[in-house]
């Protein structure tokens, strides 16, 4: 998954040659530690939407 | 006591536009930087609201054709489930303008129409809240809110293309089309906007259900 997005990235940086050069956050992307954020939020989003399918069966029940 | 596959579907394809919309490579502008990666976010609020209130606006319709008192509550429903989007929506674009506009809010056509548009809504609860007959109170709301969508419309999608906006896509500016010509934030934009729509659209589901179970245990 991590070279995938590597060589994916790396495609794009080649390609990339009318971008202007913009600082963006590209070393922190490639040093890994991007993923630690992206595991954050979807832990966080899979937990709300946990919550979300426990009181849509809660309300089944209820509705029964 | 199974979920509907649209919830799921829902589910997966925010979680795809989160880790995507993190990781894909994203075109490279000035004062936006890594910033652009909020239209998977904060775009798709609007979106997702500007479908609840139509969905809102359909069943006032309905109501009117048909007096049935549940298409009315649906219409209440879905119109205050998108005014907590709109919301975020508005949280959300704030945040993204003091970064990149240098101000929490600036004098933009589209910021004031989103502000006019919710304070419409706004009072289309006050209406409902200020009519004691249960009747009169379903015709005259559902009435209004079939303005108040129009007025929306107005306010966001027309009003803020007459003149010049910060908001891409309207006045002279570009739209996020020019932007995006390796077409890889479309494939996370999408989908992102489909998921919030069908979330938005759960939610609402979820309180409306709640609402008939109210009614039913007070006439029980």
């Amino acid at each position: 998954m991590k070279l995938l997005i590597t060589l994916l990235f790396s495609l794009f940086c080649s390609t990339l040659t009318m971008a202007q050069n913009e600082e963006m956050a590209d070393v922190m992307r490639s040093n890994g530690k991007i993923y630690v954020v992206v595991a954050v939020i979807a832990t966080i989003f899979v937990g709300l939407m946990i919550f979300l399918i426990r009181m849509d069966k809660k309300v089944q029940k209820l509705e029964e | 006591m199974k979920i509907k596959w649209w919830k799921i579907l829902g589910i997966l394809l925010v979680l795809y536009s989160i880790i995507a919309g993190l990781l894909m490579p994203v075109p490279k502008l000035n004062i936006l930087n890594e910033t652009i990666r909020n239209l998977y976010f904060h775009v798709t609020m609007w979106f997702s609201m500007i479908f609840l209130m139509l969905m809102s606006l359909i069943q006032s319709i309905r109501y009117l054709s048909s007096f049935d008192k549940l298409r009315d509550l649906k219409a209440e429903t879905l119109a205050s489930t998108g005014i907590f989007i709109a919301t975020l929506g508005l949280t959300t674009g704030m945040i993204w303008a003091q970064f990149t506009w240098g101000t929490f809010w600036v004098n933009d056509p589209k910021l004031n129409g989103a502000a006019v548009t919710m304070l419409i809504y706004l009072a289309y609860f006050i209406l409902r809240n200020s009519i004691e007959n249960e009747d009169s109170r379903a015709r005259v709301s559902a009435i209004y809110n079939i303005l108040a969508f129009v007025m929306m419309i107005v306010f966001i999608g027309i009003l803020p293309r007459m003149t010049d906006s910060l908001h891409p896509g309207n006045g002279g500016n570009p739209g996020f089309g020019n932007y995006d010509l390796d077409s890889n934030m479309r494939m996370v934009f999408y989908p992102a906007v489909i998921g919030w729509i069908l979330i938005g659209s759960w939610i609402a589901q979820l309180s409306y259900r709640i609402k008939v179970l109210e009614i039913n245990k007070e006439n029980k």
